[in-house]
Formats: structure tokens, C-alpha cells, sequence
């Protein structure tokens, strides 16, 4: 599998993720799920003010309100994206075993603010592993 | 029979149906018929133990079954329950070394603790604003349980007179910066963690930046303009205040902005008249006091990082050492407070500085005169020979007075003696530190005595001792 998106999209998703940081961001990925193609960065309020650092959430009836409005726009849900203070774009434990199957999930390294690393994976079938998959960056 | 709907990340399974209908008297009925009839369901539904997993909400009707009987709540004819994903993630938690794990083993064998506990601890940053009173004991028990960030903010320096409650210093620290004295003593405690130190007043300016990077800020000050500033940077950061305040014999406690809940404008929506509440200093502090009420920060701060137990939060927790009593006060959410959008300046706000290295600082129009310790000394050399009032209470004139004072009488008291004061003579007021003076000379001058003929003696006698005769004993 691989998604693209374009280069404005893409600066959208890390200018959240710096702006940010020293806490984790979050949000979705809408567009084509056709084509792969993310042409919308929603972003979304991480709800764990209490760990925002190295956890993020979104509650089900708030990500399903978010969803239905881009919904309503003709975009598909291809997945989402959070951001990793100070650590690699490796996908974490944590993010495997909440992860939902058939969706990508977009993880942005940040260090010091500065976004350094920027990595896609979807969920294996068998829940055992993330495989990693191309984001590419496509010209309008 | 009872309809589900199918969310879009999980329609794969279910031959790209958006709803799927099946028979069942419970919920748990009707998802295993779901997940009988679409195999590829059950691994995502449910965790290898049989329980849903924790992203996965259903709803029967508009009800999260949660709140209703759980899986066991029972499913009328027509039922529709919808499955709706939340989203989760982040960083693991990081492992804990051989000699942690034995360093955290009695908080490990607590069932509600266990393994994951310290690993959060160890993972968790706490920013403790002070380290007076209250963030001596806080700081070390957190420093203890394992805390994997400790930021202190402080620009004070231990002072003799800090001893008798400040734990955290010994008497070799005293002169030395509280920030200093305190890291040394949590790295003792624990060299597993990292400890941020600023030595710098909290401001508006500094304070989101200052507590960004952390999960639980501890309100350990002393003053009304840092506690309010705590507060509402809290509220615009969206962090759990883990609040405590003492006086004489009295403590409360609280956990403010936690999980939606009050914080501390709820409870106080203002703050109380200048001079109203002497602070510690003036009007002293039982020595074991900020160390129950910080242990029930430490407490509370713990709970929150490992989301164990009931907080404080919606509850005012008041201490009483002389009867030795706690009792408990409901606090709810003001609905008609302003939201806190900006930090302001809280010194005017609250009228008061927010420290003694600022106590000049204040501007506003005051009917009476001011006068520091080198000043007043060189005017009474010079032959001033102003009316002397020490408006302290008696058991503070036993420790230390002026032999050239002339009367003694409690600041809140002054204007019953109007009468016995001279009008046509300066009067010079003074207390511990200034604050109370500066009280009392406002409530002489509201009793028509000349502004120009009242002087406060900033600093008070604490402030000559320091400035002018050290063989003063400060206290």
C-alpha cells in the first residue's frame, strides 16, 4: 500500500506537529481512498492533557462528529496522524495495539520542535506488526 | 433482532456492508453473532483475553453501553447498536532497569500499581512551583517513587528561618539558592531522574513556556498574585494544578482543571483584600503543617500521573492540626465564570507583590509616606522623632522590638486607639515585614490623619536587622 499528498497538505500536517510540540498532535487524514490520495489534514484536540507528552486521544463520538463533517465533503477517511516529541517516527507498542486495520496512520518525528522525520504504516491483518508503507509527495 | 452499524475501517469485513443485522438478547450476544458471521471481526473487536479493546465503543441507541449494563445491557427488538472507534497512541513506556525494579519493589507488588506504574512515573515530568514548605515533602516523595522529570521553579534562597519546616535544606544550605539546595537533595534521593531547575520568578511572560514540557504542575507558593498566575496558565494549558495552601494551624488541598473539573477560580473568583491574609511569614506557620498538606500534593500528584483512585478534584480538602480534623467541601464548576484566555498582570490583580524582593514595587496611590531601614536610621541620627507604633501582635514584640518604640497595638486594631495617637507628630508604623503596617497606616489616614505625618517602615523590623543592627534577632 502507499498514500501521497501534496506539498501544502504535508508542511499543514508539520507546521501542527512543531507548533505542537513539546506534546503530541493529532489528527486525519481525508481524500480519495481511490487513489490513496490525502488532500485534507484535519487536526484534531489530543485529549490527554494529563500525559499530552507521549499519549494522544481522541474520543470515539468526537473523532465520529470530525469524520462525518469531512464526510460530508466527499472525502474519504484514509487515516490519521500523530506526532512523536523527541522520538523516532517508528511506530510504538501503544500505537500498534490501538491502531484500527485498513487505515494509515502517519507518525511525524519531532526534535527540539523541528520536525526531522516523517513515516506512514498500516496495521498488519494479524495485529502483530505495523508494516511500513510510502508516503509520496505529488505535484497538484 | 437488532441492527449494527459498522464503522468504515472495519466494512472490509463485512462485505463492505455499513450495518449488519443480527440476533441477540444482549449486546454480547449480538456481537459475537457479528463476529461469528464475519470471523475477520473478532481479533479487532476484542483483545486476546476476550474483552473489547479499549478503542472500540458501542452505543446502543445514543447511549454508550459503558454507562449502561456493560456487554450484559439487553437488546429490545429493533435494537440498533453502532461500533465507534476512538483513537489512541503514543510513545511506549520505558523500560525499567535492575536496579529500579528493585529501588520501585514496593510499588511494583501493589496491585494497583504493578508493573506499568513506575514506567509511568518514570515517564511522567512534574513541575513544582516552590520550595518552600509545601515542595519540600512533595519534592522528595515524588523524587522517591520515581518521577522521570522534575522541574522546580524557585529564585529564593534558604534563609535561617526556613528551617523549621523547609525539610528539603539542611542548615549547611543556608545563603545558598533553594533551587541549588533542593536538586542536590533529590538527586540524592533518587539519580534516576532528571531534574530542571529555574531560578527565576514565575511571570506571565515565562510561565506557559516554563510549565509546556510537563504533565502535572504542583502549586507550592506562598502568595496570591503566583497562585492565581498558576491557575490560569493551567487552564490555558489544559494541565491538572495540583493545589495546596496553609496558614497558622489550617491546610487545603485540591486537584484543580483535572478532567474537566473546577479549578481555582471556581473556588476564589478573586482574590481577598490586600493585607486580609497575612502570608507565613507574617503571621506564622505550624512547622508540620506544609509537610501533611504537601504529602497530600505528593499524593494526589502520583494518583493523577497513574490515573489510579478518586482525586481531589471537585472536593476542597480543609485541615485543622490544633483539632486535628479533615472535613471536605463539593466544589463545582462556576457556569458564569469568564474563561481565561491571557495571562495578566497579577500583582494589580491581586494588589499585593508577589514577593518581598518587589515589595516597592507596588504602584498604586497610598495615603502615607515610606521609609526603608538605612533611611529611617539616618532621619532619627538626623533628630527625627517620629511617634514609634509597632502594630505587630505581643507575642512577636517578646522576640524582637525597637527600645525606642513607644506603643504596641495589632495592626487590625489601630483605630481604637485613635485617640491616644498623636496628630500633630510623624508616626512611624511597623510591623514584621511592611504588609501589616502598610495596613494600618491606610486605616489611620481613612481616619483623618495626615498622609504626609504617616510613615511606613518598608521591610519592617526583619528589614532593619538585616540593613541597619544585625544584632536584631530576625525571625
Amino acid at each position: 500500500m502507499s498514500v501521497s499528498t501534496s506539498a501544502a497538505e504535508l508542511a499543514k500536517l508539520h507546521a501542527h506537529a512543531e507548533e505542537g510540540y513539546p506534546h503530541e498532535v493529532v489528527g486525519i487524514l481525508a481524500g480519495d481512498r481511490l487513489t490513496g490520495r490525502i488532500e485534507r489534514v484535519h487536526p484534531l484536540v489530543n485529549e490527554r492533557s494529563d500525559s499530552a507528552h507521549n499519549r494522544y486521544k481522541v474520543s470515539g463520538l468526537t473523532l465520529m462528529r470530525a469524520e462525518r463533517g469531512l464526510e460530508s465533503q466527499g472525502l474519504d477517511i484514509l487515516g490519521y496522524y500523530h506526532s512523536h516529541p523527541d522520538h523516532t517516527a517508528q511506530y510504538s507498542d501503544f500505537d500498534r495495539e490501538h491502531a484500527l486495520p485498513n487505515m494509515s496512520y502517519v507518525i511525524v518525528s519531532v526534535r527540539n520542535g523541528v520536525v526531522a522525520e516523517t513515516a506512514s504504516w498500516r496495521l498488519k491483518e494479524d495485529r502483530s506488526a505495523m508494516d511500513s508503507e510510502s508516503l509520496d509527495i505529488v505535484s497538484v | 433482532m437488532a441492527t449494527i452499524h459498522i464503522p468504515t475501517p472495519l466494512r472490509p469485513y463485512t462485505d463492505g456492508q455499513a450495518s449488519v443485522e443480527v440476533a441477540g438478547a444482549t449486546v454480547a450476544e449480538a456481537l459475537n453473532a457479528l463476529t461469528t458471521a464475519h470471523g475477520g471481526l473478532a481479533k479487532h473487536l476484542r483483545d486476546d483475553a476476550g474483552k473489547l479493546r479499549s478503542f472500540v465503543n458501542v452505543y446502543l441507541g445514543d447511549e454508550d453501553i459503558r454507562f449502561l449494563d456493560g456487554e450484559a445491557t439487553a437488546l429490545g427488538d429493533g435494537a440498533e447498536l453502532t461500533i465507534v472507534p476512538s483513537i489512541a497512541g503514543g510513545l511506549d513506556l520505558p523500560e525499567l532497569t535492575g536496579p529500579e525494579i528493585a529501588r520501585y519493589s514496593r510499588h511494583l507488588i501493589l496491585d494497583e500499581v504493578g508493573m506499568e506504574g513506575p514506567r509511568r512515573l518514570k515517564a511522567s515530568a512534574v513541575l513544582c512551583i516552590g520550595t518552600g514548605g509545601l515542595g519540600s515533602p512533595l519534592l522528595m516523595y515524588l523524587a522517591a517513587a520515581g518521577v522521570g522529570r522534575i522541574g522546580i521553579v524557585d529564585f529564593d534562597v534558604v534563609d535561617e528561618s526556613n528551617l523549621q519546616r523547609q525539610v528539603i535544606h539542611g542548615s549547611g544550605s543556608v545563603g545558598r539558592p533553594k533551587v541549588a539546595s533542593a536538586a542536590e537533595r533529590i538527586r540524592d534521593i533518587n539519580p534516576h531522574i532528571q531534574v530542571d531547575l529555574f531560578e527565576e520568578p514565575l511571570t506571565s511572560e515565562n510561565a506557559l513556556r516554563i510549565m509546556a514540557p510537563y504533565d502535572v504542575v504542583v502549586d507550592g507558593t506562598d502568595n496570591f498574585p503566583t497562585r492565581y498566575l498558576v491557575n490560569d496558565a493551567c487552564v490555558m494549558l489544559g494541565k491538572p494544578n495540583v493545589y495546596g495552601s496553609i496558614f497558622k494551624f489550617e491546610g487545603q488541598a485540591s486537584v484543580f482543571n483535572y478532567r474537566g473539573g473546577p479549578n481555582y477560580r471556581d473556588l476564589y473568583p478573586e482574590p481577598p483584600p490586600p493585607g486580609l491574609v497575612p502570608s507565613c511569614a507574617e503571621g506564622g506557620v505550624l512547622g508540620i503543617l506544609p509537610g501533611v498538606i504537601g504529602c497530600i500534593q505528593a499524593t494526589e500528584t502520583i494518583k493523577v500521573l497513574l490515573g489510579a483512585g478518586d482525586t481531589l478534584s471537585g472536593r476542597l480538602l480543609l485541615y485543622d492540626a490544633l483539632g486535628m480534623t479533615f472535613r471536605q467541601l463539593k466544589l463545582r464548576k462556576d457556569p458564569h465564570a469568564a474563561a481565561v484566555t491571557e495571562l495578566i498582570d497579577y500583582q494589580q490583580f491581586c494588589g499585593v507583590p508577589a514577593n518581598d524582593h518587589e515589595q516597592a514595587a507596588v504602584a498604586e496611590e497610598e495615603p502615607f509616606q515610606r521609609v526603608n531601614g538605612p533611611a529611617a536610621k539616618a532621619r532619627l541620627d538626623g533628630g527625627w522623632s517620629p511617634y514609634v507604633l509597632d502594630v505587630r501582635r505581643p507575642a512577636e514584640a517578646e522576640i524582637v522590638k525597637f527600645e525606642f518604640a513607644d506603643r504596641l497595638q495589632p495592626h487590625g486594631e489601630v483605630v481604637a486607639i485613635a485617640d491616644e495617637l498623636p496628630r500633630d507628630r510623624d508616626i512611624l508604623i511597623h510591623c514584621k515585614m511592611g504588609g501589616r503596617s502598610a495596613t494600618a497606616a491606610k486605616a489611620l489616614a481613612d481616619a483623618g490623619f495626615d498622609p504626609q505625618k504617616l510613615y511606613n517602615l518598608d521591610g519592617g523590623i526583619v528589614g532593619w536587622s538585616r540593613d541597619v543592627d544585625p544584632s536584631l534577632p530576625a525571625y
